[in-house]
């Protein structure tokens, strides 16, 4: 089959594709070509039509489409080559790509970098192995938001949600706003993993109660839901007998976590994180496999659309300077999580003469107030940051500056901790 | 007026149907619910089992071995997927390994071939994950998987295909005979020469009403582990353990399609139609499997879910003409497993009893099955490149997980007994059985569906009757709300 030689290819044209692609272009690459499997780009903002985003690179509050507008609009002025309707269907280590479309049909495509920004996807309620009945009107939220925002169409009249994610959350203000009635949203953690500012926006506003360390034990309907069971859990999340409550409603919304769609990075052969779920990469954004890039959500679950755009600036850039045959050399140290952390991107630092500064991003493991987050080399503190609150809902980005990189030029690992001490 | 009436859509109705298709003869499948297979043909392990289970000279027994010596060949004629993985039932004591033995005579007066007795190295080294404890087992080459709502969905097509009519959401609430048989269902009262009672968990009711010897059957309910197939399978073989009063047990097996499977338990309830799970039910099949795979990991769960047995209180099939009732009604009932693997042979003999009696003429020409279609993610690059070629729509993934196409989607909507609701299509063509359970698809399923079905979205359901997918419009129900203000 003739193959379709291409400079940099970038799976997904969703903000982290978008980006790269218009790093990449910046950087001098005409041979790029973009490949979405929807219709339009712009991936999941396209049904995001609440507005929040933006805050921190437009310093402007942006609807979701909006916001992917910007980088459409970028796109095509510099004349980039995106591609829609084109399912990737397997991506090899030697950077050979095949594709499908209604148009063309079965396509090869061999790249010399690659960027992969496929996103995320929701857990859905078989993964939580909830008992009792299997009828209609279970959603996960991003379903429901998309058969509302694209569809216009109201998946039901009362609602529990399950999960206090950020979807869930801006989905129990939505479907208020079109007129159902959300009940609750049912938490089984102590504390939430939505934004502080979409709990207060979506729920306190509109009344909504959020039962936290509770979760839905059971479900009822023949045919289409007519309630949940809602327990509280105990510190060992298991539901506390005695404590179930029904609510009657026709409707349960699931946002009970986004996990990395990483099915095609697997073909690869990239190596993976199993805390991220993400590949596990440098700060250039390189993966295990040379010329393979990975950036945004398909990386790890970020709640900020912003960092997401950051993030893949830099692996589209790294993308282009791979295509022309740019190899950066030096060591790569490693980065581990300490103690309280989970999941710090990116896992290796390349320490060459151009690295001026590295952006770490973690989740904290639980809420801690008052804390201090702390980067070691090889079990010696560099720095201690005061936090006043941490939270697994808000992803932290803690930069690495010149300074602190330099001290551990010499250092065989850097792990980074949340500690209750000033420890510098 | 029909010659024939075949109550039931499961894989034994399905069954009987096809057979009656070398007859000349005009015959309907009453089905209560929406689609086939929408009872315990669609929720039970998928397993082919060799047949040393059932105690020697019973209908289970007799039909098991016959119908799984069918099954490689139908499977082949039907595209359906079947894979003869063999199965071990594992033990761990000497009392045990008495059981086993016994089960090994048994299988050999059953009929079934290749069986032995294997000891605990031979055991690890087919099967590293199985518990070191293991001390022997009997290994069963000719146990096979298939997947069991694909198998009734093979035989209906092939059936319909030869003009058999096949009458949805039509539970029956009456039979009675005068010159011939009535029976009332939602859809009106049909007529015919004969009627078969293939009803599954509602069979014992059926039967009641027209015989002066009633039976009585059990619901038994069994809840599963489905893992993603993603994740291989711990297990080449199907892994039972040693069987008990309720049953066969706990197994763990890959299923036709690659996951790993675990489950059943195994409850009597009240209500045959109740397929909740329980968190109880779940939480036994964990603890259970332990003893099998010590490892037991079920991280990559992608769904739990519940079959109903109908335990027959005799507990062995009632196959045949129907005691104490008129004559022209027949029956296959108390078909619990080994029902899957017996179907084949129950359809074949059920329905030439049936066609004797009835003196049918055979059919000039019978059809043979089309099989269904290869699916696109099972084909090579070439063939994936043709199929666009031919058709477009297969250039169009909607269920990123599995990799169905758009052709795969339609094409199973305009079959014969096609698709009408989210999980008919999702049985057919697997879109929605991935790790997102339908997340990214349903939306452009239910698109699908009322393009080809020609109605709005607020019609389509996930499985029938009322599971509508959505309320209203966005516009509807704020009208609403502002209404009830």
């Amino acid at each position: 089959m003739r193959e379709i030689q291409v400079d940099v290819l970038v799976i997904g044209a969703g903000p982290a594709g978008l980006a790269a692609a218009i790093a990449a272009k910046k950087q001098g690459v005409d041979s790029l070509i973009v490949l979405e499997r929807e219709d339009q780009p712009g991936g999941i903002l396209r049904q995001c039509i609440h507005n929040g985003f933006g805050l921190h690179r437009f310093k402007e509050e942006l609807t979701g489409p909006e916001y992917a507008q910007r980088d459409i609009d970028t796109a095509v002025e510099m004349g980039i080559d995106i591609r829609t309707g084109v399912t990737v269907l397997s991506v090899s280590p030697e950077k050979r790509v095949t594709a499908v479309s209604r148009e063309n049909g079965l396509q090869v495509f061999q790249a010399k970098a690659i960027v992969l920004a496929m996103g995320c996807r929701e857990r859905p309620r078989g993964a939580l192995a909830i008992p009792g009945t299997r009828c209609a009107g279970i959603y996960s939220a991003g379903t429901a938001q998309k058969f509302v925002n694209l569809e216009g169409y109201m998946p039901g009249r009362t609602v529990v949600i399950l999960g206090s994610g950020d979807i869930g959350l801006i989905m129990a203000r939505r479907m208020t706003l079109q007129g159902a009635k959300v009940l609750a949203c049912v938490e089984l953690m102590p504390y939430s993993s939505g934004l502080n500012r979409n709990i207060v926006q979506c729920l306190q506003d509109y009344d909504i109660p959020l039962y936290l360390s509770h979760t839905v034990v059971d479900i009822h309907g023949r045919e289409r839901l007519t309630g949940v069971t809602v327990a509280q859990v105990g510190p060992d999340r298991k539901p506390i007998p005695g404590t179930e409550v029904e609510f009657a409603c026709d409707t349960l919304l699931l946002s009970v976590g986004l996990i990395p769609e990483n099915e095609l990075s697997a073909g690869a052969g990239v190596d993976m994180s199993p805390v991220t779920s993400g590949a596990v990469v440098s700060d250039t954004l390189e993966t295990s496999v040379p010329g393979v890039f990975a950036c945004g959500n398909v990386l790890h679950v970020h709640d900020l659309v912003d960092h997401v755009s950051n993030e893949s600036f830099r692996a589209g850039e790294m993308a282009a300077r791979f295509a022309r045959g740019e190899r950066r050399e030096g060591r790569e140290i490693p980065v581990k999580d300490g103690r309280g952390v989970r999941g710090v991107v990116p896992q290796k630092i390349l320490l060459d003469k151009e690295n001026r500064g590295v952006d770490l991003m973690f989740r904290p493991d639980q809420v801690y107030r008052d804390h201090y987050l702390t980067v070691y080399a090889d079990g010696k503190a560099l720095s201690s940051v005061k936090k006043m609150i941490l939270t697994p809902g808000e992803m932290v980005v803690q930069p690495l500056n010149e300074k602190l990189l330099d001290a551990c030029r010499e250092a065989g690992e850097i792990t980074v901790a949340i500690t209750d001490e000033k420890a510098v | 007026m029909y010659d024939i009436l075949i109550i039931g859509a499961g894989v034994t109705g399905c069954a009987v149907a096809r057979q009656l298709c070398h007859y000349k003869a005009k015959v309907a499948v009453i089905e209560r619910a929406e689609d086939v297979a929408d009872g315990a043909s669609k929720a039970n392990s998928g397993i082919v089992h060799a047949g040393f289970d059932a105690k020697p000279g019973t209908k289970k027994a007799y039909y098991n071995v016959k119908g799984a010596k069918m099954y490689a060949k139908l499977a082949r004629e039907m595209n359906v997927p079947y894979d003869p993985v063999g199965a071990l039932v594992i033990g761990f004591s000497d009392e045990d390994r008495q059981t086993l033995e016994k089960l090994y005579d048994q299988g050999v007066k059953n009929g079934v071939e290749q069986l032995e007795i294997l000891e605990r190295d031979q055991i690890l080294s087919l099967e590293p994950n199985t518990n070191p404890a293991v001390t022997c087992a009997l290994h069963a080459r000719t146990s096979a998987v298939v997947s069991p709502y694909e198998m009734t969905l093979a035989l209906a097509y092939h059936a319909a295909l030869n003009g058999v009519e096949f009458i949805f959401d039509a539970p029956v609430s009456r039979i009675w005979k005068d010159e011939t048989w009535h029976v009332a269902t939602a859809k009106g009262e049909l007529t015919a020469r004969a009627v078969i009672n293939c009803a599954g968990v509602g069979a014992a009711e059926l039967h009641n009403m027209i015989s002066d010897e009633p039976v009585r059957i059990i619901p038994r309910r069994g809840e599963y582990y489905l893992l993603d197939h993603t994740v291989k399978c711990p297990f080449r073989r199907t892994m039972f353990q040693v069987p008990g009063k309720m049953g066969k047990g706990v197994l763990i097996s890959p299923t036709a399609h690659g996951n790993a499977l675990l489950g059943p338990s195994a409850e009597d309830i009240e209500d045959g139609f109740d397929t909740a799970t329980t968190r109880q039910g779940l939480d036994f099949v964990l603890d259970k499997c332990r003893l099998t795979w010590p490892q037991v990991n079920i991280r990559p769960v992608i769904t739990t879910f519940s079959g109903v047995r109908a335990h027959p209180e005799t507990d062995d099939f009632i196959i045949g003409p129907v005691h104490g009732a008129p004559e022209g009604a027949f029956e296959a009932i108390g078909i619990e497993s080994p029902g899957l693997s017996a179907a084949p042979a129950v359809g074949e003999e059920l329905g030439e009893m049936v066609a004797l009696s009835l003196k049918l003429p055979e059919a000039r020409l019978v059809k043979p099955p089309v099989p269904l279609l290869k699916p696109f993610a099972a084909m090579t690059e070439e063939e994936r490149a043709e199929a666009c070629r031919q058709n477009p729509d297969y250039g169009r993934i909607v269920c990123r997980c599995e990799v169905i196409t758009e052709a795969e989607i339609r094409d199973a909507i305009r079959r014969p007994v096609g698709a009408r609701s989210i999980d008919g299509v999702k049985r057919r063509t697997r879109a929605g059985m991935g790790r997102c359970q339908g997340g990214f698809c349903s939306p452009r399923v239910t698109e699908i569906l009322c393009e080809e079905l020609g109605v709005s979205p607020l019609e389509i359901t996930k499985c029938g009757g009322e599971s509508k997918l959505l309320a209203g419009t966005i516009q509807d129900i704020a009208k609403e709300a502002q209404h009830h203000a």
